[in-house]
């Protein structure tokens, strides 16, 4: 038996490396590595660009985005993706050699499980806080009873539930609460993990989901893409602007639209968009974004990257919605263009000025 | 998932080689004999090397935290990743907590098991109680937390613990609101998967001790239990001893069952009902998204503590295994 597994390894190796020989010669092969959130989009376009041009062979390993900084600090991939922006430290450790693309956008929504109650409920970020500081801990609290008139809401516990595992979601959900409630900015802060003051943690979008569907009483923030696969009802937030929002795709590049509107156009685009502006803004949103070098030294390598980023924000932006990632706003994709066009490759700049796509 | 360890058997030696023969044998070492014995010295090097490699591997990484909490590490239990304040006392708690739980719940129950296997059970029904036994440790730890999720925790929650409660909430052991994700459910869990470890290696040590103490103390007037207690286990002690510690490792180092169901909570609480947190379990949540140095060099000291325990634990059942070992020496080689 462990012999026929090692004949089979051996030939399946062989036959790889076979078809290594035979593949055409100028075949690049560019690794990315990093953020697993929009790794199912990352790999949809992975796939159709190399159905586009087979010569370009793109591997993208979602290892978190903790990881995808570190290995693009070490050069040990060619683009690195996550879903919090580099700190100004980070980018110190790589000489600020580094630019960031967003590619598509995501939002955060809570979901909860009140026994006896359907209604679509309504939050405001300082309930929101409130619950997960701890400070509201009955759904019939006057805080939520407020906003939520004509819903009748049990005297039962809540039970908090949070992601257990590090991620881009806490990221967003924590970086939303830090801008409205400046005590929970104060006392836990924003990241990928934080210390909470109370819940449960659960590991991943599924853990979370269990838990609030399992638990009577239960609240916990899912990805909205999490939340529309899997048919996870979800609750309004209220935005800057007052209006309670719906999470969707098209509320969530609102978002977008609105935080980089008067955006100054030498932007790093290491930007927030929780919160921002708009009137049908969804609150809870968030970039992620490929980490590229500002300067590389292999141009067949560099053009290739970079071809396939123009891509991505143009051409693969038609796969977002069939995976429920909502679409950048066409101001953002305007100035990644000349983000883009400002990386060299030995001095000299890789995408001529005047280029429209591969 | 790591097969069932080797049994206690003793293998059935040839006889002995006299001097004379042993010497001819030494002086005529082939060439052959001379390349195989080097490879496999270097094989059998290879994993001892493979363990300094990890402590030193661990170490290093662990040392910006290890230089900057120190011993204070153990004590503390903030885990403030955005402020880069560590301390791991609510994960050594948990860990500890949860395998005690496991323990308790298992010991006796496999060792029930295998008396009745090895000495009350009728022939034919052995081989297949061992084999279902055995084939618990063949389930991947991912679908026993499901098991957890969807099935033991609903089952706690709102069966078990609204009857129990009447007897058991006077107990600061169950006191709060039960929620399900609790290190009752993760202890529970790792009962079912560690009892197949100590069932088939007590099953083993039971086995090999030899018919005569048996019916000695049969022939004595001792009842079939009585003979159990006062001979057999006596007996195979050194050897059972052994299978709880193995049975006790496996549960520090479970990591997917119990992240499922233990609540992931950075809390030290004696409440067995309450959420709770281990360290295996932590490293594998935190360490693929660990952005900042200082969380990153924190996870791999909960990492090289955990190593630590691991070892302290094997040294423990060593010690222990010596010390019951004199006078019976069965089993003493089965962990």
């Amino acid at each position: 038996m462990t012999k026929r597994i090692i004949g089979l390894l051996a030939v399946a190796a062989g036959s790889l490396w076979l078809a290594r020989g035979a593949a055409a010669q100028e075949t690049v092969r560019l690794n990315g590595a990093g953020a697993t959130f929009p790794q199912p989009i990352y790999q949809k376009w992975v796939l159709e660009y190399h159905t586009l041009h087979p010569n370009i062979e793109i591997n993208y390993q979602g290892i978190g985005s903790g990881g995808g900084i570190r290995q693009f600090t070490d050069h040990t991939v060619d683009f690195g993706a996550s879903d919090g922006p580099m700190t100004d430290a980070q980018i110190q450790a790589v000489n600020g050699d580094v630019l960031h693309f967003p590619t598509v956008l995501g939002s955060v929504v809570p979901t909860y499980n009140i026994p006896g109650v359907s209604a679509q409920l309504k939050f405001t970020g300082d309930v929101l806080a409130g619950i997960w500081l701890g400070q509201i801990t009955k759904w019939n609290d006057s805080r939520i009873t407020a906003i939520n008139p004509g819903v009748s809401l049990p005297d039962q516990d809540i039970v908090v539930a949070h992601r257990s595992d590090g991620s881009g979601t806490t990221y967003i959900w924590t970086d939303y609460l830090s801008k409205v409630s400046p005590e929970w900015k104060q006392q836990v802060g924003m990241g990928t993990s934080v210390n909470w003051p109370v819940g449960l943690g659960g590991q991943g979008n599924p853990g979370v989901a269990n838990i609030v569907k399992q638990t009577p009483g239960a609240i916990g923030y899912v990805e909205l893409i999490y939340a529309i696969q899997n048919h996870i009802g979800y609750g309004l937030v209220r935005n800057s602007a007052g209006n309670y929002i719906e999470a969707s795709l098209a509320t969530t590049t609102n978002a977008a639209a609105g935080a980089v509107a008067n955006l100054d156009p030498n932007t790093d685009f290491r930007i927030s968009i929780t919160n921002s502006d708009g009137a049908q803004a969804y609150p809870i949103a968030s970039f992620t974004w490929l980490l590229l070098p500002k300067q590389m030294t292999d141009a067949a390598k560099a053009r290739a990257l970079l071809d396939f980023v123009w891509w991505a924000l143009h051409g693969g932006q038609q796969y977002n919605e069939g995976l429920a990632y909502a679409k950048l706003p066409a101001r953002v994709v305007q100035l990644e263009e000349q983000h883009l066009k400002s990386i060299t490759v030995n001095g000299q700049p890789v995408l001529p000025a005047n280029y429209r796509g591969r | 998932m790591t097969d069932i360890p080797a049994t206690a058997l003793e293998p059935q030696l040839a006889p002995k080689p006299t001097a004379e023969e042993r010497w001819r044998a030494l002086r005529t070492v082939s060439r052959g004999d001379l390349i195989y014995r080097s490879v496999l010295t270097v094989l059998a090097m290879l994993l001892p090397l493979l363990v300094l490699l990890i402590a030193v591997e661990l170490v290093a990484n662990a040392m910006p935290a290890v230089s900057k909490f120190g011993v204070g590490f153990l004590a503390h239990s903030t885990w403030d990743p955005v402020r880069g304040e560590f301390g791991a006392l609510p994960l050594i708690f948990g860990t500890l907590y949860s395998s005690l739980v496991a323990l308790v719940i298992a010991v006796p129950l496999a060792l029930g098991c295998a008396i009745f296997l090895t000495e009350f059970s009728p022939r034919w029904l052995r081989t297949p109680v061992a084999t279902l036994i055995e084939l618990l440790a063949a389930v991947p730890s991912v679908i026993y937390g499901l098991w957890g999720i969807f099935v033991l925790i609903p089952l706690l929650r709102d069966h078990i613990w609204p009857v129990a409660r009447h007897v058991l909430d006077k107990l600061p052991i169950f006191s709060g609101v039960f929620y399900g994700p609790s290190v009752l459910a993760a202890g529970v869990i790792l009962a079912v998967m560690v009892l197949p470890y100590i069932t088939a290696v007590a099953r083993e040590v039971l086995l090999a001790v030899p018919p005569s103490q048996r019916e000695a103390g049969l022939a004595l007037g001792a009842t079939r239990w009585e003979t159990v207690t006062t001979v057999i286990l006596p007996y195979g002690r050194a050897g059972i001893i052994g299978a709880v510690i193995l049975g006790l490792g496996r549960a520090l180092g479970e990591t997917m069952a119990v992240t499922m169901v233990i609540g992931n909570r950075h809390e030290v609480s004696a409440s067995l009902l309450q959420p709770g947190y281990t360290m295996a379990a932590a490293i594998a949540n935190e360490f693929s998204e660990a952005v900042s140095d200082m969380h990153l060099a924190a996870l791999f000291m909960v990492g090289a503590v955990l190593f630590l325990i691991t070892i302290l634990a094997n040294t423990l059942a060593r010690v222990l295994v010596w010390r019951v070992a004199r006078g019976s020496a069965v089993g003493s080689t089965a962990i």
